[in-house]
C-alpha cells in the first residue's frame, strides 16, 4: 500500500484522539484519546520506516531500525506517563469524588 | 486485490471505527474494550509492515497492561455507570469543528506526499525481528534505554507518592 | 594681562554662587548673613570690575577662551568670555548700580519673613549674573543665554509676591512680551549661523563681507525685534510699566542697572553690522523717537509714582535707541550709564517714598513730604533735574549729546526729541511738586508715620544721587572742554568713532542753550500748574492719556482675544473630544479587551485544550499555506 494510506490512517486516528480529548469529560477517557494520538504516531512512524528500509536496503541492511526503536520508546514513555496519571486520577477522585476535568480549574489562580 | 491490501482495508476501518467507539461509549469500561480493539489492530499494521517485534510488544505492553490498569482503576472507582456530565452542545460541535478541520488541514497539506507503491509487503526486509532489534537497541540505544529505566523507576515512585493516603494533617491534595 | 584676565570668569561666577548659596539654604541662613552673602556677591564683581576697567582701559580688549560649548558639525561654540572697552563700562554699571540697589533691599525688604528674604537676594543675585553673562559674552549665544536669564529674572522677580494674582500676570506678561522679542533675536542668530558659520562677534564682526545687504537688513530688524521686547519699545514696551508689580528695588535694577539696558548694549556691541544696515538704522531712530513721545505722553497723566517713573524709562529708552539709530552708540551707551544713575535713584527714592507712606503708591494722596522726608526730596530733586537735562548735572550732557546727534541727523527728528526732551521735565517735575510740595493730602494715619527712611536706604540714595549729579563729566562734550569727552575716547575700540563734524561750534553752543533755556521754562510752569493740587475729572486727551493711549486694550483686542479664543476652541474640540478622546479611547479600549481576553483564562483544561487545538490549526494553515 502507499505511504499516503498510513499518513491519512494515522491523521483520522489522531484526529479522531482530538476530538475525544475536546468533547470529554471523564478523565479516563480523555487519557484513552491520548493512547489513540500516541498510537497513530507509532503507527506512521513504523510506515515511514518501512518506507525507507525499502529505499536504503541495498545499501544498508540495517536502514529504518531507528524508526522502529523510536516506537519502542515511546511505548516506553506511554507506559510512564500512564502509571503517573491513572494514579493523580485516582487521588483526584479520592478528593473530589469525581474524575470531571472541569473540577481541575484551579488554572484560574 | 491481493490478501495485504484486504488486510489493510479491514484493520484500517476496524481501527478507525473502534477509535470512534471509544471517543462515543458512555461507559468508560466500553470505551477500554474498544480501546483494546484498536490497537489489535495496529498490531496487525504492524505486522503488514513486517514489524513483528512491534506488534507483540504492542498487545503485550498496551493492551495487556496499559489496559488492565486502565480497567483496574474505572471498576476501583466504580466509574463504570454512565454518570458522567455532559458538555455544552456548542462546545461539542465547536470542538468536532476544530478537530475535523485539523484533520482536513493536514491531510490537503500532504497529500501531494511522494507515494512509494506497496510499502506494505509480507516478507520484505527483517528490520523488525527481535534480534535485529536488540542488536540495535544494545549498541546504539543502549544509554537511552538505561535512561528509559530511570523514568520507569520516578514513574513508580511518583504514582506510589501520589497514590498514598494522604495524612490528614494535609487535606488539601490536589496540589501533589 | 591675558593671564591675568583668565580670571575674569569669577566676574559671574560670584552671583551664580551668591545665588546658589542664598537660595539653597534661605531657611537656614539669618537675614543678616543672606544680605551679607547677598551684597558681597555683588560687591566683589563690583571691585573685579572696576580692575578689569582699568586693565582695558590701558590697553585692548582680550577674549578669554574656556572650553567649547557647543559643537556641531563645522559650528564651533565656546563658552568665552569678551572683555573690552564696552563690555567692562557695562560691567561696571551693571555691578556698581547693582551692589547700591543691594544694599537698599537689605534694608526696604527688611520685613519679609526670613524665607521669602533668601529668595528675593537669591533672584536678584542670579539677574546680575544674568545680566553679566550677558554683557561678558564672547558670542551671540552666551550672549543669548544670560539674555533668556534676565528675562526669567525679571519674571521671578515681578512676581515675587506670587500670591497676588494680578502681580502674577503682570509676570506673565513680560514674560510672554520678552518670548516675542527672543524670538527674534533667535532667528537672527540662526541667520548668522548659517550665514557666516559662528557665533563669536570676533568672527562675525570682522567678516561682514558673507552677508548680502539684505541679509544684514533682516538680521539687524530681528536683532532689533530682540531688543524692543527687552528694552520695552514700540510695539513690546507695555510689559515695563506693568513690571511695576515687583519690589521698587526690582523695579530700579530693572530700570536701571539690568534688563531694559541689555537691548542696547546688544545693538551698540552689533555696530558693526548696523552701520551697514541704513534701512534698519532709520527704523531703529523712527521707533526710538517715537516710543520716547508716546510714552512721555503717557506718563503726563500718570498718577502712580512708579508708573510714572516707569513711562519715564520707556521714554529714555527711545532717547537710546534714537541715539543709536542715528548712529551715535557711544551716546547711546553714555546715556544708558547717565539714566541708570538717576534712574536708579528715582526709582530708589521712590521706594523710599513708598515706604513712609505705608505702601501708598497714589500721587494724589501724598504731598508736602519735603518737610519730613528731607533727604529724599533732594536727592529726589537731583534725580529729577538729572533726567530733565539741566547743566552740570549728567543728564545734561548724555541728552544733549543726543539731541545733537539727531540734529546732525535730521532736523526733524531732532524738534520732536527736542518736545520729548520737555515733556520729560514737565511729567518729572510734576511729579516732584505734587509729592514732595503743597500740603499732606493721605490719611492721618499715614501723616503720622511719615518719617525718614533709615541709614540703609538713604545711603545708597545720597551715593547714586551724588553719580546722578558728576555721571555726566565722562562725555562733556569738546566745546565745553577740550578732550572732555572721554567716554567715546575709551569706547573708540569697540565703536569706531565718527569725527565728521557736521554742525559747528555755535550752532551746537546755540542748540544746548536753547533746550536748557526752554527745560528751565517748563519745570517754571510746571510748578506754577502743581505747586498746589485740585482734583481734576481727567477727560477728552487727558483721559486717553491716562489710560495710556488705550494700547493695552487694544493688544487685548486685537491679539490677545482672538488668540484666547483660539485657544478656548482648541482646548474644546481639538483637546478635549480628539486627543481626550483618542487617548481615553485607547485606555477604554484596552480595558474592555482586556476584560473579554480574561474569560479565556477560565482555569477549565478542556477549554485550554480547544485554545490549544485551533492555535495548532493556524499554525498550520500558516505552515503549509500562507508562507509561499
Amino acid at each position: 500500500m502507499p505511504i499516503n494510506y498510513y499518513i491519512f490512517l494515522s491523521l483520522a486516528l489522531f484526529a479522531i484522539g482530538i476530538v475525544g480529548v475536546l468533547i470529554r469529560r471523564n478523565a479516563i477517557i480523555v487519557f484513552m484519546c491520548i493512547e489513540i494520538m500516541l498510537n497513530a504516531a507509532n503507527l506512521l512512524l513504523v510506515a515511514f520506516s518501512k518506507m525507507h528500509h525499502l529505499q536504503q536496503a541495498a545499501t544498508q541492511a540495517s536502514a529504518g531500525t531507528d524508526g522502529q526503536i523510536f516506537v519502542f520508546f515511546i511505548m516506553v514513555v506511554a507506559a510512564a506517563e500512564v502509571s503517573v496519571g491513572l494514579a493523580i486520577i485516582v487521588m483526584m477522585f479520592r478528593n473530589v469524588h469525581s474524575i470531571d476535568i472541569n473540577f481541575l480549574n484551579r488554572l484560574k489562580h | 486485490m491481493s490478501i495485504t491490501q484486504i488486510l489493510f482495508w479491514f484493520l484500517s476501518v476496524l481501527a478507525l471505527f473502534s477509535a470512534l467507539m471509544v471517543i462515543t461509549s458512555k461507559n468508560p469500561v466500553y470505551s477500554v474494550l474498544w480501546l483494546i480493539l484498536v490497537f489489535f489492530a495496529i498490531s496487525g499494521h504492524y505486522l503488514l509492515l513486517n514489524a513483528q517485534f512491534l506488534a507483540i510488544v504492542n498487545i503485550i505492553v498496551y493492551a495487556g497492561a496499559i489496559m488492565v490498569l486502565f480497567l483496574f482503576v474505572i471498576m476501583l472507582m466504580n466509574l463504570n455507570k454512565s454518570n458522567e456530565p455532559q458538555k455544552n452542545k456548542w462546545l461539542k460541535l465547536a470542538a468536532a469543528l476544530a478537530g475535523g478541520c485539523l484533520l482536513l488541514v493536514l491531510v490537503a497539506a500532504l497529500k501531494n506526499a511522494e507515494t512509494k507503491s506497496a510499502i506494505a509487503e509480507s516478507g520484505t526486509g527483517d528490520i523488525g525481528l527481535i534480534g535485529n532489534l536488540g542488536k540495535a537497541l544494545f549498541n546504539d540505544y543502549v544509554v537511552p534505554f538505561e535512561i528509559s529505566s530511570i523514568l520507569f523507576l520516578s514513574a513508580m515512585v511518583g504514582a506510589v507518592v501520589l497514590g498514598k493516603k494522604e495524612a490528614s494533617s494535609h487535606p488539601s491534595g490536589e496540589e501533589a | 594681562m591675558q593671564n591675568v584676565l583668565q580670571i575674569v570668569w569669577l566676574v559671574p561666577f560670584f552671583p551664580l554662587i551668591g545665588f546658589l548659596i542664598v537660595g539653597l539654604f534661605r531657611k537656614q541662613l539669618s537675614k543678616t548673613l543672606t544680605a551679607i552673602i547677598g551684597c558681597g556677591m555683588v560687591l566683589l564683581p563690583f571691585l573685579l570690575s572696576i580692575w578689569i576697567f582699568i586693565l582695558v582701559k590701558n590697553g585692548g580688549g582680550y577674549v578669554a577662551d574656556y572650553f567649547n560649548f557647543i559643537s556641531a558639525g563645522s559650528l564651533k561654540v565656546s563658552f568665552a568670555l569678551q572683555v573690552d572697552a564696552l563690555s567692562a563700562l557695562f560691567l561696571l554699571i551693571v555691578t556698581g548700580v547693582s551692589f547700591i540697589i543691594h544694599v537698599y533691599s537689605t534694608t526696604y525688604m527688611k520685613e519679609e519673613t526670613k524665607e521669602h528674604y533668601g529668595r528675593f537676594f537669591s533672584y536678584m543675585n542670579l539677574f546680575v549674573f544674568s545680566m553679566i553673562l550677558l554683557v561678558m559674552g564672547a558670542n551671540f549665544i552666551i550672549m543669548f543665554i544670560g539674555w533668556e536669564g534676565v528675562g526669567l529674572c525679571s519674571y521671578l522677580l515681578i512676581g515675587y509676591w506670587f500670591k497676588n494674582k494680578e502681580y502674577n500676570k503682570a509676570a506673565d506678561k513680560a514674560f510672554i512680551f520678552n518670548r516675542i522679542g527672543d524670538l527674534g533675536f533667535l532667528i537672527a542668530l540662526f541667520w548668522i549661523i548659517s550665514k557666516a558659520g559662528s557665533v563669536s562677534f570676533e568672527d562675525v564682526f570682522s567678516k561682514t563681507s558673507v552677508f548680502s545687504s539684505s541679509d544684514i537688513t533682516i538680521i539687524t530688524l530681528l536683532l532689533f525685534v530682540g531688543a524692543t521686547g527687552k528694552s520695552a519699545q514700540i510695539p513690546l514696551y507695555t510689559w515695563l510699566p506693568d513690571a511695576m508689580a515687583g519690589p521698587t528695588p526690582v523695579s530700579a535694577l530693572i530700570h536701571a542697572a539690568t534688563m531694559v539696558t541689555a537691548g542696547v548694549y546688544m545693538i551698540a556691541r552689533s555696530n558693526a553690522l548696523y552701520s551697514l544696515a541704513p534701512v534698519t538704522e532709520n527704523i531703529i531712530a523712527i521707533v526710538g523717537l517715537a516710543t520716547a513721545i508716546l510714552a512721555a505722553t503717557i506718563a503726563l497723566k500718570q498718577n502712580d509714582i512708579k508708573k510714572v517713573l516707569a513711562y519715564s524709562t520707556v521714554s529714555q529708552l527711545g532717547y537710546m535707541f534714537l541715539a543709536l539709530g542715528v548712529g551715535a552708540y557711544s551716546t547711546g551707551v553714555f546715556h544708558v550709564m547717565t539714566h541708570a544713575f538717576f534712574k536708579a535713584l528715582l526709582f530708589l527714592a521712590a521706594g523710599s517714598v513708598i515706604h513712609a507712606m505705608g505702601g501708598e503708591q497714589d500721587i494724589r494722596k501724598m504731598g508736602g513730604l519735603k518737610g519730613k522726608m528731607k533727604i529724599t526730596y533732594l536727592t529726589f530733586l537731583f534725580g529729577c533735574i538729572a533726567i530733565s537735562g539741566i547743566p552740570p548735572f549728567s543728564g545734561f550732557f548724555s541728552k544733549d549729546a543726543i539731541l545733537l546727534a539727531a540734529f546732525e541727523h535730521n532736523k526733524i527728528l531732532y524738534a520732536i526729541a527736542l518736545f520729548g526732551a520737555l515733556l520729560t521735565a514737565f511729567y518729572m517735575f510734576r511729579l516732584l511738586f505734587l509729592a514732595f510740595n503743597g500740603s499732606f493730602r493721605g490719611t492721618e494715619e499715614q501723616q503720622h508715620h511719615l518719617h525718614e527712611s533709615p541709614a540703609g536706604m538713604t545711603i545708597p540714595l545720597i551715593i547714586l544721587a551724588i553719580l546722578a549729579f558728576a555721571g555726566g563729566f565722562v562725555g562733556i562734550p569738546e566745546i565745553l572742554m577740550k578732550g572732555g569727552d572721554k567716554l567715546t575716547e575709551f569706547l573708540s575700540p569697540v565703536i569706531p568713532v565718527h569725527s565728521v563734524e557736521l554742525v559747528s561750534h555755535s550752532t551746537e553752543m546755540m542748540l544746548m542753550v536753547i533746550s536748557t533755556v526752554l527745560v528751565l521754562l517748563v519745570i517754571v510752569f510746571a510748578w506754577y500748574r502743581f505747586r498746589k493740587y485740585h482734583s481734576v475729572e481727567e477727560k477728552g486727551i487727558g483721559k486717553f492719556l491716562e489710560n495710556k493711549w488705550y494700547v493695552d486694550e487694544l493688544y487685548e483686542k486685537v491679539i490677545a482675544n482672538p488668540v484666547n479664543r483660539f485657544a478656548a476652541f482648541l482646548n474644546k474640540f481639538i483637546e478635549k473630544s480628539l486627543i481626550d478622546g483618542i487617548v481615553n479611547g485607547v485606555g477604554r479600549l484596552v480595558n474592555y479587551g482586556s476584560r473579554q481576553v480574561r474569560l479565556l483564562q477560565s482555569g477549565q483544561v478542556g477549554n485550554y485544550v480547544l485554545l490549544m487545538v485551533l492555535s495548532m490549526l493556524l499554525i498550520f494553515v500558516i505552515q503549509f499555506f500562507l508562507r509561499k
